[in-house]
């Protein structure tokens, strides 16, 4: 099985590689960017049955520095 | 003093702080390896050094801080044993959790290597006992991740306990109230951005750091 998680920064953290992205669209005249935030994708190929509390818990122990980021965990379509 | 320096994959200070180390107590220090799961016996102070552990993958220190050898490191510090983690071993040491906040990429995104002006902020350290509180003293630094966030109660906290050991004369990275080194809640764990190991003799352009390896010997001899 397949997961994705999703590593963002938290809220009213300062996100310096989101602002200089923001800057660069503004650069090369993409108007209406009101902000930008850059995060991580991490995929995931698990043994079937891996539980959700078990992938929480990677995240929370190595993923993710809970300290600034939040993770949110998606399953993946397998094709 | 018998002292260990800790080396990780992509460490490259390890040495400058086992010469800074072994100029200031007379001994060689025990180089340990990331993969070793005990420190070496009677070990009274540990090294955790500057560089760029597992490439900075994931995060500067994430990998380093779940090394093996960071169980010992963890248990040791618990006991009391001195621990100071400098640049990338400050890292490593708020990603293992133990020290708080954590290191982020530099506000302007620029890596920034040059000598910086510091307030000692409190002189009653195991670290700190050879400087005066509020002396301004100059290190450098050389990093990329060094803008130090907590959050409000955090930073409070660290304040109001006198666990801030330097502040940075002119912010250069964006850390929160320009701290640039922190202490654990009982003291004996240092980390900090700066590099004391590089400023111990005159031919390195300046000695500001000596005085903290030396109260350090004096503490701990």
């Amino acid at each position: 099985m397949k997961r994705r998680v999703f590593i963002t920064l938290k809220p009213g953290v300062l996100d310096p590689q989101g602002k200089a992205i923001h800057h660069a669209l503004e650069g090369l005249g993409f108007s209406g960017v009101n902000d930008v935030r850059a995060g991580k994708l991490i995929e995931l190929d698990l043994a079937d049955g891996t539980s959700d509390a078990e992938i929480e818990d990677m995240c929370r122990k190595l993923l993710a520095n809970t300290v600034i980021e939040n993770f949110r965990i998606e399953s993946m379509e397998t094709a | 003093m018998r002292s260990a320096v800790i080396v990780f994959p992509g460490s490259n200070c390890d040495r400058d702080l086992a010469v800074a180390l072994e100029q200031v107590t007379g001994r060689k220090p025990a180089m340990v390896w990331h993969r070793e799961s005990e420190l070496p016996e009677g070990i009274d102070f540990i090294g955790v050094p500057g560089g760029f552990s597992y490439g900075d993958y994931l995060r500067s220190g994430a990998m380093a801080a779940r090394s093996p050898i960071m169980r010992a490191v963890k248990d040791a510090a618990d006991r009391g044993v001195p621990v100071i983690g400098i640049c990338n071993g400050f890292q490593v040491l708020t990603e293992a959790g133990l020290l708080p906040g954590a290191l982020m990429r530099n506000a302007r995104l620029s890596f920034v290597c040059k000598p910086v002006p510091l307030r000692v902020e409190n002189s009653q350290s195991l670290f700190t006992s050879q400087y005066d509180a509020g002396e301004a003293i100059t290190f450098p630094v050389a990093h990329h991740d060094g803008n130090y966030q907590a959050d409000r109660e955090t930073l409070d906290r660290l304040e109001g306990e006198g666990r801030v050991a330097f502040r940075y004369l002119e912010n250069i990275n964006g850390s929160s109230r320009d701290i640039a080194g922190i202490l654990n809640d009982s003291g004996n764990v240092l980390g900090l951005m700066p590099h004391p190991e590089r400023v111990v003799e005159p031919a390195h352009g300046g000695t500001d750091g000596r005085r903290l390896f030396e109260g350090l010997l004096e503490t701990v001899a």
